[in-house]
């Protein structure tokens, strides 16, 4: 029986953009700034549409919680590939506070409500580099999880995941339903092309907010301040050997 | 392993052995030790290379097509050390090259026997930008890319963009009247200088450095400087107008399956795109399998047909550049122009797209011997002239490809010729004067962008007549009675 897969997809700070604190330190510049889908998102999104083409799966349900904006990026979701897509809106002051366990939370109940047999997300996203949601979405879910993937085997509701770890990799074998988190080397993912950019504009897209799936979003974690990295300091040119010797010395460092 | 670097650097035949015709005028003195000494002492530590192996990447252009055999580069910091450098030049009777960025296509750049070279490089000091004007007043050897990024913080861009803006100074740019990925967009580089500041071979200072939009007092004497190519004067400082920058970027990569649908895709783009229309660029088969090996991509943007177009929207804002590209990607798929293609989705992905065309130069150097061919033709010509250049190379085992591309905005066509164990004079003959004599008949430019250098100055008379190259060089004898300047190149030489 084909599955049915529940990727998320988070509209980010553009990976190519030099990103700026505010100069209150409240947080980073968004206004005017470049947005697009959470790189290691557009991975998971690959891998649910390969998963599609090997017919391993069904129905890919891309979601996204934020504002009207994020529509786009599930357009660029659907573009790629997916069948429909879920806008849960969260705007304003709610959007600045979300966090990843009001995230966690609205992805387990989306699951729950679309009896969805994987869900499928990006290991983390590059503008906070959290990396929590998609293991908060396990515990919460009481689902197994397999996460910083690296390759996906499915057959007969197992997944076998070989995984990134520190001293190498590690596969596991985890039964579906559960949670798989992408990792960079997962996959390429492709370009959109023309005819599923056109296609895309038809598939549904459906919205609903954080009461509708009965979830409270209240952050539990207030933000004191925001700062640049300590600037890097300028190297110095010696003449030569000795003194470099000398300098080295100097520093304390042989 | 700095001899392995230059052991690497030279896979070029001295120029001088290649073009065994042209001989060095005896017009010009030949570099002593005084000579040397006052240089040394004129510019202080270190700016004056004497070093063979050191003066061996200046004597070699971008393309490797060219070697010289300067024994003297000198790297002056300031004007006042330009004026004095040509003042004594001038008076001594040696020939200098003036070299800017050394990114030149043309031969142009580099010496073509022992000529003193003149490096820019150093004078490097940004300066101003008025953010009222958007003018920008700068020293000649700045980096294009870094001028970029310096009037981008006042929201406002560079007037071109090619891809050699990583290593070309802004001085060389003018001097080639450069032009690039967005005339179509912004127009041609002279469009865009509003004054210059040019050392005349005599050392004398021209100061036509008004930074001014409108000053139409007497004879714009900057205008003869601006694609000289370094044969009347050293530029040595520019004051350009900067367009606004806009945030909004779309960009399209389409595929179809024949030149005339490429065609039909462009006079769409134009009547859809209308002023969001930034660059219209195109790319045959050849070229884009190339630029892909090169760049080592194993994903394809999209499925492999025999052309592909670029297209790129710049509006104010994002959803007004991507709205005309939609509408434009979706009435070409109907009408059934293109058979498949992109459009960028995020940053990464536009400069993903863009760098199969901007790195295109570097993937053909990699590909072997590259003859390299820049003319402007009746857009609905060019790729019969690249079908007939493909025909006529079959007959040599030798030939890597032929490959089409280009500024198809601006009826500007790059048709390269790739040559797999080096220069071959065989296949040099083969399509010179040929080519050249094709697109005088259509009344084409025998390079409509990289100027003359030294590999075209041959073919001026056929481009633009023996009046023209008459008062060409009655002018040239006005400013430079010694002909001190970039001997050899752009106007043909004739063994005085």
């Amino acid at each position: 029986m084909a599955i049915r897969i529940l990727v998320g997809v988070k509209r980010a700070i553009d990976y190519a953009v030099k990103v700026q604190v505010k100069t209150d330190k409240s947080g980073v510049v968004t206004e005017g700034v470049k947005h697009s889908m959470n790189p290691f998102d557009e991975i998971a999104v690959e891998e649910a549409i390969r998963l599609k083409e090997k017919k391993v799966a069904q129905e890919v349900i891309a979601l996204s919680c934020g504002p009207a904006q994020c529509q786009e990026t599930l357009r660029t979701a659907l573009a790629l590939g997916a069948d429909r897509a879920i806008h849960v809106e969260v705007t304003g002051k709610d959007y600045e506070m979300l966090q990843p366990l009001a995230i966690s939370k609205l992805i387990a109940a989306v699951a729950k409500k679309e009896n969805v047999d994987l869900v499928l997300l990006g290991k983390l996203a590059i503008d906070d580099d959290s990396n929590q949601t998609g293991q908060m979405v396990a515990g919460l879910l009481s689902w197994p999880q397999a996460v910083f993937a690296s390759k996906v085997d499915i057959k007969d509701k197992t997944a076998e995941v070989m995984r990134e770890i520190d001293g190498g990799s590690e596969t596991l074998r985890v039964k579906l339903p559960a949670v798989i988190t992408s990792d960079l080397r997962l996959n390429q993912p492709r370009f959109a092309n023309l005819p599923s950019i056109q296609k895309a504009k038809k598939k549904p897209m459906a919205k609903m907010s954080p009461k509708d799936l009965g979830v409270d979003i209240k952050p539990h974690q207030e933000y004191l301040s925001y700062e640049e990295p300590p600037k890097r300091q300028g190297g110095g040119r010696v003449a030569n050997v000795d003194e470099l010797i000398s300098k080295l010395k100097e520093k304390g460092l042989i | 392993m700095w001899s392995q670097t230059i052991r690497r650097l030279s896979t070029s035949a001295l120029t001088r052995v290649r073009h065994p015709k042209l001989r060095r005028s005896t017009h010009y003195a030949t570099l002593t030790d005084k000579d040397v000494s006052f240089f040394e002492r004129l510019l202080s530590s270190g700016r004056t290379i004497t070093n063979p192996d050191e003066c061996l990447p200046f004597n070699i252009d971008y393309i490797k097509s060219c070697q010289g055999q300067s024994q003297l580069v000198l790297r002056p910091k300031t004007v006042d050390e330009v004026q004095a450098i040509l003042r004594y030049c001038n008076e001594h009777q040696l020939a200098v090259c003036p070299q800017s960025g050394n990114t030149g296509l043309s031969g142009g750049s580099v010496p073509v026997f022992d000529e003193i070279i003149l490096s820019l490089r150093l004078l490097n000091s940004i300066g101003n930008f008025d953010e009222n004007s958007g003018v920008l007043t700068t020293d000649a050897g700045c980096v294009l890319e870094k001028l970029d990024t310096h009037v981008r913080q006042y929201g406002h861009i560079m007037p071109i963009d090619l891809g050699a803006k990583g290593s070309c100074l802004i001085g060389g740019n003018v001097a080639t009247n450069a032009g690039g990925l967005r005339v179509v967009r912004f127009g041609s580089l002279r469009s865009a200088v509003l004054g210059l500041e040019v050392v005349l071979p005599d050392g004398s200072l021209l100061d036509c450095l008004t930074s001014i939009r409108k000053d139409n007092t007497g004879i714009d004497l900057k205008q003869p400087f601006i694609g000289s190519e370094g044969i009347l004067g050293i530029v040595t400082r520019v004051a350009l107008a900067c367009p606004s920058l806009m945030s909004g970027v779309g960009l399209g990569f389409f595929a179809c399956s024949s030149f005339e649908q490429i065609l039909s895709t462009m006079r769409l783009a134009r009547k859809i795109c209308g002023e969001t229309l930034s660059a219209i660029e195109f790319l045959d088969e050849s070229t884009y399998n190339l630029s892909l090996k090169y760049l080592q991509r194993t994903n394809k943007p999209i499925e492999s047909n025999k052309f592909y177009i670029l297209i790129e929207t710049m509006s104010s804002t994002d959803e007004q550049a991507k709205a005309t590209l939609e509408k434009l990607a979706t009435t070409a798929l109907e009408k059934e122009f293109v058979t498949d293609g992109t459009l960028a989705q995020d940053l990464t992905q536009y400069k993903d797209i863009w760098a199969i065309r901007e790195r295109v130069s570097d993937a053909l150097v990699a590909d072997g011997y590259v003859f390299k061919y820049d003319f402007s033709l009746p857009t609905s010509r060019m790729y019969k002239l690249v079908e007939e250049t493909e025909e006529r190379m079959k007959q040599f085992s030798n030939v890597g490809n032929v490959t089409g591309f280009g500024h198809l905005g601006d009826q500007n066509l790059h048709l390269n010729v790739t040559v797999k164990d080096g220069y071959s004079d065989d296949i040099k003959q083969a399509l010179e004067p040929w080519l050249y004599e094709w697109v005088a008949k259509e009344h084409g430019s025998v390079s409509a962008e990289h100027g003359l250098g030294l590999h075209k100055s041959k073919y001026l008379e056929l481009n633009k007549g023996k009046h023209s190259l008459e008062l060409m060089k009655q002018m040239k004898h006005m400013f430079d009675p010694k002909c001190i300047l970039n001997p050899y190149k752009v106007l043909p030489y004739k063994i005085d």
